[in-house]
């Protein structure tokens, strides 16, 4: 039954014009801002040495916390899917939180701990000589948090799905765990896990609120690539703030777009 | 539900086992070194939050919660995220209707751009908005600092999530029983309602559940737009964040534990939907 012309070509209207409302068409003026004047925004930007060691920290950031977030990811996946134990559920209602928790009560929460003055753990940690808050380990501190279940949510759906009969065939021909975690699962949850990466990514590179509450925004030492966004913005450094989202922005793009190239049409993904 | 061919494949791959069972030693090993690990990054830190709030006594969370500035920004963002789901409800379905249902040059795009709210960094996400809806708009529409920016920052960031939890299911929605229905005399209206719309029911109500907690904690798309004016456009996120600032702990932990209440709600009434879904098949 195919629905009548009209309709499908109304519904089809008015969700483009939908989406150009909200994305496609600001984010092409962003784009066109940018390059207003050529490319003089976007050089002096790489020219500014704040904004070089602020890219620099994102980087770092975002690197540190995805790997963290991924060895936690497919480690927990494995876990949850594989094993049973008590709590299991209640772990994994825990584990899509951080999705749904405003990023400046992961600051807070963050400080309430890790601060050094009065948080629950942050004395003791300052006096052993080991800055949590305000420094670079609250920045990482925060990426991961907002971003722990991304990897989660990739492998869980694919483990469940592939069973474990090769894993037990394995094991019966006597692989040990890790060789049967290598050879035969890991194989199968590769592209789960990449796409967990590449989102993960995106995301790390892009945390704004819960950053911006730990970091202190000092210039020049923990002032991150968005953080940089706001305060040129504010400075009415209009041009710069521009050609810094930008970047930002094509980043995030560009992981979308490996995202949607890798992942193959529904069901297609179990070999 | 009717049992239609892919459930059924569905449902034959998950009568396979997928647990080993009980835990080994190097499992027991790990799950103890992960859940240290969660424990120190998420559990502990919000269990201060709670703690926190906790500490200044009722009354003093009751006063941190219920001063007019707070309720104001409780009110405002807790309205706008319920409106924004609704549209999403309502934009969500047609557009992943649209996605699945329609064949048509540029489509892939479309599917491109539903991504973009997740992977841009928020305060890029205010930043592009003011370009089209800001002072110097090509438009002429300026919603800067009104609560108008408030309802266009979490349209914008809200916009993936009904889309991405429909799609799969409509995919998977078989048309033949459609077009049963269509040859029992039903009219599409009647067809739309009584098959295909209790389908996508659960998977509709997670996806709005998901935007509902991502608009009542939206901060970073607002810094730039909203203006953040106290009793107009203020959310609960910026209330909670200036608490901080003035070094009023207590009453930030106190407004960060209603939000913290709400994202808990949400989570749990999630996965109860998605376990409705996957046993829907």
């Amino acid at each position: 039954m195919a629905e009548p012309r009209w309709f499908r070509l109304g519904l089809r209207a008015v969700v483009v014009v939908y989406l150009v409302l909200l994305v496609a068409w600001p984010l092409s003026l962003v784009a066109q801002r940018t390059f207003a004047d050529g490319f003089d925004a976007l050089l002096r930007v790489f020219e500014d040495p704040d904004v070089l060691h602020a890219l620099r920290l994102t980087l770092v950031v975002a690197v540190v916390s995805v790997v963290l977030n991924t060895v936690f990811g497919v480690g927990i996946s494995l876990l949850l899917v594989r094993h049973d134990f008590p709590g299991r559920r209640a772990l994994n209602v825990l584990v899509d939180l951080p999705l749904a928790v405003s990023p400046i009560v992961v600051g807070l929460s963050l400080i309430l701990v890790y601060g050094g003055r009065g948080g629950w753990f942050g004395p003791a940690l300052e006096s052993a000589g080991f800055q949590v808050i305000y420094a670079t380990p609250g920045i990482v501190l925060a990426t991961v948090f907002v971003a722990l279940p991304l990897v989660v949510r990739e492998v869980v759906p694919v483990l469940e799905e592939i069973g474990v009969e090769q894993e037990r065939a394995a094991q019966t021909l006597g692989a040990n765990a890790w060789q049967t975690f290598r050879r035969i699962t890991l194989p199968s949850i590769r592209w789960a896990v990449l796409y967990g990466v590449v989102l993960s990514l995106a995301r790390s590179l892009g945390e704004f609120g819960a950053v911006k509450v730990v970091s202190g925004n000092l210039l020049g030492e923990t002032r991150t690539a968005t953080l940089v966004v706001e305060e040129k913005y504010l400075n009415f450094d209009k041009g710069g703030a521009y050609a810094t989202a930008f970047l930002l922005a094509l980043i995030a793009v560009a992981c979308i777009v490996v995202v949607t190239v890798l992942r193959p049409r529904e069901g297609s993904d179990r070999a | 539900m009717t049992a239609t061919a892919p459930a059924a494949g569905r449902s034959v791959l998950r009568a396979r086992p997928t647990r080993e069972g009980a835990l080994t030693p190097l499992s027991g090993l790990g799950l103890g070194v992960a859940t240290t690990w969660f424990s120190l990054v998420v559990l502990i830190p919000l269990a201060a939050v709670v703690a926190t709030s906790a500490g200044g006594g009722v009354s003093g969370f009751v006063d941190s919660v219920t001063s007019p500035q707070t309720r104001a920004a409780i009110v405002l963002t807790v309205g706008t995220a319920l409106a924004v789901t609704a549209l999403d409800v309502v934009m969500g379905t047609a557009i992943a209707w649209v996605l699945v249902r329609d064949r048509f040059r540029g489509r892939a795009l479309l599917e491109l751009l539903i991504d973009v709210p997740f992977a841009l960094p928020t305060i890029v996400a205010g930043l592009v908005l003011l370009s089209l809806y800001g002072p110097d708009s090509p438009l002429g529409v300026d919603v800067a600092n009104t609560r108008g920016a408030v309802f266009l920052a979490f349209a914008f960031v809200t916009l993936p999530f009904v889309v991405r939890t429909v799609q799969p299911v409509l995919e998977e929605l078989d048309r033949e029983v459609e077009e049963a229905a269509a040859s029992l005399g039903a009219s599409r209206l009647t067809t739309f309602r009584r098959v295909i719309l209790p389908s996508l029911a659960p998977a509709i109500a997670a996806g709005a559940a998901l935007s509902f907690a991502r608009g009542v904690s939206e901060y970073g798309s607002l810094v730039l737009l909203s203006g953040n004016l106290p009793f107009r456009t203020e959310v609960t996120s910026v209330r909670i964040l200036s608490s901080i600032e003035n070094d009023n702990t207590a009453g930030a932990a106190a407004v960060a534990t209603v939000l913290l209440m709400i994202s808990l709600v949400v989570t749990v009434a999630i996965d109860v939907l998605q376990r409705r879904l996957v046993r829907r098949g």
